[in-house]
């Protein structure tokens, strides 16, 4: 009788400490986080990515953006230059915006127009501009991850992006990892 | 609270954020919570209306007490306790 006690006792210790790791590793799931993959190089999806961001950090969200393809475009800064690139990333180079000033809509851009007018709307009701969406986003530390493969392929160097506080640079095993411990995730 | 108690609060601070729009006004309402202490009251001027939905869900979450919305010519004063 001793006997079966003591086993049955062993019994749920293990069943406890499965459980006991079970919930820890629950906890450590679904954090209050918001990942976005930003994608789109346009203005307004820039700009929807940068607002709904920065409301979440405001609700005391961590958040991390994974800037991939296009909206690589919108990190580049216009100031900088960069030497050494082949033709084909000189051609990219070319063609992409230079920065987040310079990015198109994807509606009703109008050979330039729709961005300077939605722009002039946005100042008059005092929507933040995407420079200082930036700018606030480093000051709540939004982290900001490049996508490397991206870069390569966009022939982008690390030389010519905007000076960003929360800056890094990794692949997609990154945001796969950061979006399943959040509790939203996003593609823009 | 009834308007005529909100009008009677003597808010701690006040956040003035009536030259931007969302998220402009809760940006400034987050920054400004860390001056006042637990108890305090903190007003927030805001002309979006937005603001008037996302400062209660805001409070609801970090636990802070929304005591309720005076409208006033083209803007809103929000009134909180931290």
């Amino acid at each position: 009788m001793q006997q079966v006690t003591e086993v049955q006792a062993n019994d749920f210790q293990k069943q406890i400490d499965a459980l006991t790791a079970k919930v820890s590793m629950l906890e450590s799931m679904n954090q209050d986080q918001l990942s976005i993959a930003v994608v789109s190089g346009d203005f307004d999806k820039i700009l929807a990515a940068m607002v709904i961001s920065l409301g979440a950090a405001a609700m005391d969200m961590e958040v991390k953006l994974f800037f991939s393809f296009w909206s690589l475009a919108a990190l580049r800064d216009p100031k900088k230059r960069v030497h050494g690139k082949n033709f084909i990333s000189k051609m990219f180079g070319i063609m992409l915006p230079k920065g987040k000033e310079k990015l198109k809509m994807s509606n009703m851009n109008m050979g330039g127009m729709g961005p300077r007018m939605i722009k002039s709307i946005m100042k008059k009701h005092g929507v933040l501009s995407l420079e200082e969406m930036f700018k606030q986003a480093g000051e709540f530390g939004i982290e900001i991850t490049i996508c490397e493969m991206s870069m390569d392929l966009m022939g982008i160097k690390k030389e010519e992006l905007i000076d960003y506080p929360n800056l890094r640079f990794a692949g997609a095993v990154t945001f796969a990892g950061d979006a399943g411990e959040s509790s939203a995730q996003l593609f823009i | 609270m009834t308007q005529e108690e909100l009008l009677a609060i003597k808010a701690d601070t006040s956040v003035d954020a009536r030259g931007t729009s969302c998220p402009g006004p809760l940006l400034a309402a987050k920054k400004a919570i860390g001056t006042i202490d637990k108890g305090q009251i903190m007003e927030v001027l805001s002309a979006d209306e937005g603001t008037r939905n996302d400062i209660p869900k805001w409070c609801n979450k970090k636990g802070f007490e929304c005591l309720g919305t005076v409208e006033e010519a083209g803007f809103y004063k929000i009134y909180l306790k931290k």
